[in-house]
């Protein structure tokens, strides 16, 4: 061992203070900046780790509204009402209206996502596939299939349908999963997504590498509006049903939880339908937004941009993807004055975050919001899907 | 004949240079078990430099390639300093993503320095010889043997020298490895400058062959050097080189045999259904895993 020299040893301790004083100046910015929103969240008990209004020391109005389930309902009816009458009544400025939209078909995206990448521990690259195969099932079925006149009623249906027809392919993409993880998986799932780019590309019907034109304008706020809670109500569900706990416990470990007889097939190829629907119903939202799509919209690079908004929020939170995919939106639309040094600093923050917060903002996290303490403390937690002796379906 | 001949030419020039990239791939995987999803983009930035060696400065083919070699080794150690190594510690997946992160930061920095494509005059005077209808250009020759003779070099270093036993060290165990006198940090610090410097050297490689550069080249070749990766068996360094060979010759001969466009489609079919039969890539070794 090489013992230190005097000077050496002080270098060493004026370094350390000079870091904690750093650190102190850097925590009282970050309190005076964030201290009135954690204040806020504490009175609500939103981050309730004892304390807050929940425990019953001090019960305040808002951590009241905040915990009560009628809430969420009453929100609901509200964001819907809203929804409406901002196209409407113009009630926002249009470009603003449109950036609300492609935030949530992002959020779509990003939580469909975080099921297989996030819940289940997959790495899944080619999420912009499922999301081609929606947008190109549906504009198909308005633009060719369907009678015009018709298009606004039938919309809901080109919606699910190119939602459904995902699915399929999300199945497909499933069984190769059984066998590998990990990296290899990662490459079955992008090779997929240049199949699928490659495919339309070269399918002269549906115009080929030009893309397809003529997709009347369907997508409205309160479609959009419809889809997003769905999306989030239906995936928040599965994740605490017993096949969503199927679906952690594959994460942890994936044999461990085949010996505890989890039907770990059935619950992969679940989770991946319940994800690949929810991409394609993005992608035919996006479809008839745009009104104009072609293969190259849904390359390698858009499923990247997915990626980065399921890490951005934190894998394995529901909020946390909302999170990550309405700041990425927001900042990438609110730096368009920077031109294409946007395209530079968004990459860089990513990096940041990574860095400092290597789960992401919300990794793993939830808000406690609409649910009382007692909701989520005491209950017990359903077991997972449990394959039946003969090995058939598992009973749910 | 002389038809299969002139594509099996082509098949081993375009495998080469996914061999030298896949080879960044592999070393990074095999050592650090992170995917250097930003790898693809050293390689896009590799073929800048050489742009700015040959038509800033003018330089010749050999000092520009090697400028090309250090630049990018540089920025290999310099990326690895600073954004993955806070990151050893973290989930897999947060250094991944990180990566990709880097990746696309080096593509669009790129893209706002130079907006349009770029044409790199020639470093070289280019012969070609006839062999029996053959046409054999000197420039293909050239990449051939320069990217044979990096690969045997590197495989020379990893299986025959101290360095290289310091890699298959701490890619066997990076928890013992540093017990038994291993410095770790160092070693991974010129892993990835000796991963990175082949990137570089396949930019400056791919820039001769086909001399207009765009910031977004190396997307699309970086994947696709990752898959032929994968199809080697990824951490397996012979591996990475018949890889890189397979995807060449799937690709040229879809290329040959049906309509450009199906390329892509083609060859990534052939990929999966390659996995489904060997799924831990040809000299990979299945590990097992233990609960």
């Amino acid at each position: 061992m090489r013992r230190e020299t005097k000077v050496r040893q002080r270098v060493r301790i004026h370094k350390c203070m000079r870091f904690l004083r750093n650190r102190t100046i850097a925590a009282g910015i970050a309190e005076r900046l964030l201290g009135p929103m954690r204040r806020l969240c504490k009175a609500c008990g939103i981050f309730s780790r004892g304390g807050g209004a929940n425990a019953g020391d001090r019960p305040s109005l808002w951590g009241w509204i905040f915990s009560c389930r009628w809430t969420a309902v009453v929100l609901l009816a509200l964001g819907f009402a809203a929804s409406f009458a901002i196209p409407r009544f113009n009630l926002v400025n249009p470009y603003y209206q449109l950036i609300l939209m492609y935030v949530c078909i992002n959020i779509i995206l990003a939580i469909s996502l975080n099921l297989v990448n996030g819940y289940m521990g997959e790495f899944s690259v080619g999420h912009a596939g499922f999301m081609a195969v929606g947008a190109y099932v549906s504009a198909i079925l308005t633009v060719k299939v369907l009678p015009a006149g018709l298009g606004q009623v039938m919309f809901p249906l080109a919606v699910a349908a190119g939602g459904a027809v995902a699915a399929l392919v999300g199945l497909v993409v499933a069984i190769p999963s059984f066998k590998t993880r990990g990296d290899y998986l990662a490459i079955v799932t992008l090779a997929f997504n240049m199949i699928v780019k490659s495919l339309f590309e070269n399918i002269d019907a549906v115009g080929g590498p030009r893309g397809l034109l003529g997709i009347s304008k369907l997508t409205t706020l309160p479609w959009v509006f419809v889809w997003t809670i769905l999306s989030v109500w239906i995936i928040r569900n599965f994740v605490y049903s017993r096949f969503g706990r199927g679906v952690l416990s594959i994460r942890e470990d994936e044999i461990a939880s085949d010996m505890m007889s989890v039907n770990t097939r059935h619950v992969k190829m679940l989770a991946f339908v319940v994800s690949s629907f929810f991409a394609g119903v993005a992608g035919a939202l996006y479809a008839h937004l745009m009104q104009f799509i072609n293969p190259r919209m849904f390359d390698i690079l858009k499923s990247t941009d997915i990626l980065v908004m399921v890490y951005l929020g934190g894998i394995g939170s529901i909020a946390g993807s909302i999170l990550g995919a309405s700041i990425y939106t927001v900042l990438l639309e609110a730096l368009r004055p920077l031109g294409i040094w946007r395209m530079v600093f968004m990459p860089l923050v990513l990096v940041l975050v990574m860095i400092f917060r290597p789960r992401g903002i919300m990794g793993f996290r939830e808000f406690r919001l609409f649910m009382r303490r007692e909701d989520y403390e005491d209950r017990p937690l359903p077991a997972p899907p449990i394959a039946s002796q003969d090995g058939g379906e598992a009973p749910t | 004949m002389t038809y299969f001949f002139q594509q099996a030419l082509n098949v081993i020039q375009l495998g080469s240079i996914y061999a030298l990239i896949a080879l960044g791939y592999t070393m990074v995987y095999g050592i650090l078990t992170m995917i250097n999803f930003a790898h693809g983009d050293l390689f896009m930035v590799g073929a800048f430099v050489c742009f700015m060696a040959a038509a800033w400065l003018g330089l010749p083919f050999v000092p520009a390639l090697m400028l090309s070699m250090f630049a990018i080794a540089l920025l290999g150690v310099v990326i690895e300093r600073l954004a993955y190594k806070p990151l050893r510690q973290a989930p897999r997946v947060s250094a991944i993503i990180t990566a990709l992160g880097v990746g696309l930061f080096l593509e669009n920095f790129t893209l706002a320095l130079s907006p349009y494509p770029k044409q790199i005059p020639p470093l070289m005077a280019n012969q070609v010889w006839h062999f029996g209808g053959v046409a054999v250009s000197s420039l293909q020759l050239l990449i051939i043997a320069l990217s044979l003779a990096l690969m045997f070099m590197l495989d020379f270093i990893v299986r025959r020298t101290m360095l290289g036993m310091a890699m298959r060290a701490i890619s066997c165990d990076r928890a013992t490895a540093p017990l038994m006198g291993v410095p770790v940090d160092r070693v991974i610090s010129i892993t990835f400058a000796i991963g990175a410097g082949l990137g570089g050297a396949a930019g400056t490689l791919y820039a001769l062959a086909y001399p207009v550069i765009d910031p977004y080249m190396g997307v699309m070749v970086g994947w696709k050097a990752f898959i032929s990766a994968v199809v080697g068996g990824i951490g397996s360094i012979r591996g990475a080189m018949i890889g890189g060979f397979i995807l060449g010759a799937v690709e040229i001969m879809t290329a040959a045999l049906l309509p450009s466009t199906y390329r892509d489609l083609i060859s990534f079919a052939l990929l999966l259904v390659l996995l489904i039969f060997r799924p831990y890539g040809i000299l990979g070794k299945p590990h097992t895993q233990k609960v």
